[in-house]
């Protein structure tokens, strides 16, 4: 058992009762909702004669089923459409706040809640999207929950949860340049498997995160839940608390000295004791790109394909196969031989300010190939804003990339954005599934930011770090 | 709410390490505001081709419709959060087809799991041996009926018996019929307010 960790601190703040079932009743502290796993809920809640219990605590935005080349009302889907007013519908029905697109603060959830200062150290943040784990990178205890478990947090502001165990995932030494969050969160995620943190909170520790942006550590958290992890998590320090100064909702003047304060308090203890702990060298990382159909089947990207004969577990050889097939890719191929048609920059993982000034840096004087289509998501309309202000929208389009509005956009292709047949997609999101990106039989490769421009400029996955 | 102490119904085995709720549920049904037809979509595109025809999968064979037990291998029902997955296979079907009612495999995804007690079906472990011979029980002899008996955690099917693992409090929600949460959270209304008291950003850093 886990003691004097950040998550045992958050948790045993936010816990308040044990529940006849044995398992643990959670407060939670932020609440975000979006449009798709919401509806329902609401519904669910309707049906009860409920209310929610504390409105101030609940957010919602709109981001999986927003159109990006237009936002402009109404959605020509119809069923996109229809969601946009429940959401419309029920936040102004239940008093809940609301970002929408006349706030100018509409986005991807997981980016707005940080960029809004929403997100603080030492809360519980729960939203009906995986991908929540994101907000970890401030410290915080965060997962995603579904449909029936968004009811239980409007009704209650709760939880019914067990007990997670505590690992440490440790990474110290100095990056290679070139070498990215992003390829940080996919080298993890290769070395413990897609199911090796089912049932663990990840702690991200060591020289490598500490000297990481948040940007950056959202990037690695993010991805917590593609490694089974529920949550992940870095422990809060002056680069967290440098990033939340000024922000919106972050506290102000005496409020704001408390609150480092009670932050500080929070992270684990140099004696905490983790249930697991595995340290890793940042030397041994290159930029990654994955080729299979899990976020784990990946290469760096100087690579070649692994042997299914030599992978001894069956159930393992079995997603080796399945995964070579539906690429159309072969064991021993080099990653760098595999030709590209969609290239995207955007999504929870890399959709943030500094995602698209990496990405911008190695697209300024290039030029997509003739043969691939190449699209940069902001993952807010202040992130959108923000890149105009820089100029990084003009270094895109020169370069010809297409330009959009704020969104989820391909990552999980609900929306307008979609590969065709068995385009092959070159992808700064987080999830290579089959299918992911709007086609059954479409193909995602997943990248960092500045590698997906270099697929997007030389038509096939490349090395950023050699591009002429 | 009901109790959920047996489920007996027959088995369809569902293949394949790692399988993700994108598979079970392909994002573009995610688009409806209910979840009233989600059981018109459990796997579709492994089930149906682009052009409405049919692909080899478990769900399509007639010997499989009306299964309430589905297994799986490792990892099952990895990725999104979409509740939209457990939903699926739940109302898998016509109204006359009860749709899954409890799920057995090597492992699952922490979610997933989650999501399935909140519906009310058991998603619980067997090893890897064991899920092996009941797939292939299944496979064999479709016309088996499987128990999953919650009270002595095995599940016993065609001379077959095999421990199955569930954490505690899950079982007794399922049990005891306490699965559906938000009762229970909300009778302790008053601790709630009082533990939210305690919490710095619920007074502002004051």
């Amino acid at each position: 058992m886990a003691k004097g960790t950040l998550y045992n601190k958050v948790w045993d703040a936010h816990a308040v009762a044990q529940l006849p079932t044995g398992q643990h009743q959670l407060f939670i502290g932020l609440h975000l909702i979006h449009e798709v796993t919401s509806p329902q809920a609401f519904d669910m809640l309707r049906e009860r004669g409920g209310k929610v219990a504390y409105p101030a605590r609940t957010f919602a935005t709109m981001d999986h089923i927003v159109p990006t080349t237009s936002q402009a009302r109404p959605f020509a889907d119809a069923q996109a459409e229809s969601m946009m007013q429940a959401i419309e519908r029920n936040t102004a029905e239940f008093g809940v706040n609301f970002f929408n697109f006349a706030t100018g603060k509409q986005g991807v959830v997981h980016i707005i809640g940080p960029e809004l200062g929403l997100t603080q150290p030492g809360m519980t943040i729960a939203c009906g999207d995986s991908h929540t784990s994101t907000h970890g990178a401030f410290g915080t205890l965060s997962f995603g929950i579904g449909t029936s478990q968004v009811r239980d947090v409007l009704a209650t502001q709760c939880l019914a949860m067990d007990a997670m165990k505590v690992r440490r995932v440790e990474i110290n030494g100095q990056l290679k340049p070139g070498v990215t969050p992003k390829d940080v969160t996919l080298y993890v995620i290769n070395k413990l498997g897609v199911k090796g943190g089912i049932g663990y909170a990840y702690e991200y520790a060591g020289s490598v995160f500490d000297g990481m942006s948040m940007e950056g550590r959202m990037t690695v958290c993010n991805m917590a839940i593609e490694g089974g992890a529920r949550a992940g998590y870095v422990n809060p320090d002056e680069t967290t608390f440098a990033y939340l100064k000024g922000r919106e909702h972050a506290p102000k003047g005496a409020a704001w000295d408390k609150a480092v304060a009670v932050w500080k308090g929070f992270a684990s203890d140099k004696d905490a004791v983790y249930d697991d702990l595995v340290t890793y060298n940042a030397a041994d990382i290159e930029p990654m790109v994955t080729w299979g159909v899990t976020p784990a089947q990946s290469v760096a990207v100087g690579g070649s394909l692994p042997d299914p004969a030599a992978t001894p577990d069956a159930g393992e050889r079995g997603s080796l196969e399945t995964a070579y097939k539906y690429m159309k890719l072969k064991p021993g191929q080099r990653m760098t031989d595999v030709k590209v048609d969609v290239a995207f920059i955007g999504s929870c993982t890399n959709g943030r300010i500094e995602d698209l000034r990496a990405a911008a840096a190695v697209a300024k004087g290039r030029q997509v190939s003739k043969s691939v289509k190449a699209f940069v998501v902001p993952g807010s309309m202040q992130v959108k804003v923000q890149a105009e202000k820089e100029g990084l929208h003009e270094v895109f389009k020169a370069a010809g990339f297409e330009w959009r509005e704020a969104g989820c956009s391909m990552c999980l292709a609900m929306n307008p954005d979609q590969l065709v047949g068995d385009q092959v997609s070159a992808s700064s999101s987080n999830r290579n599934f089959m299918g992911r990106q709007g086609s059954s039989t479409g193909r995602t490769l997943l990248m960092s930011p500045a590698m997906v421009v270099a697929a997007a400029v030389t038509g096939h996955v490349a090395d950023v770090r050699t591009l002429a | 709410m009901s109790k959920v102490i047996t489920v007996t119904g027959r088995a369809v085995p569902v293949r394949g390490d790692d399988i993700d709720t994108d598979r079970i549920i392909p994002a573009r049904y995610l688009k409806e505001i209910t979840f009233t037809k989600m059981g018109d979509y459990p796997f579709f595109d492994e089930r149906f081709a682009a052009d409405g025809s049919q692909k080899p999968h478990p769900f399509n064979e007639a010997r499989f419709q009306g299964a309430q037990v589905l297994l799986g291998n490792v990892n099952f029902g990895c990725g999104s959060s979409r509740e939209h997955a457990p939903q699926a296979l739940v109302r898998w079907g016509n109204p006359a087809q009860p749709g899954i009612k409890a799920i057995i495999a090597e492992s699952f995804a922490e979610i997933f799991a989650g999501n399935c007690v909140m519906l009310g079906v058991p998603a619980l472990v067997a090893s890897k041996a064991d899920v092996a011979s009941l797939q292939a029980l299944a496979e064999k002899a479709p016309a088996t009926e499987f128990i999953v008996d919650l009270a002595a955690m095995e599940v016993r099917a065609g001379g077959l018996s095999v421990k199955v693992t569930l954490p505690e409090s899950r079982r007794k929600a399922l049990t005891e019929g306490t699965w559906d949460s938000t009762g229970l959270l909300a009778a302790n209304a008053d601790k709630v307010a009082a533990n939210a008291k305690k919490l710095a950003y619920m007074n502002g850093y004051q």
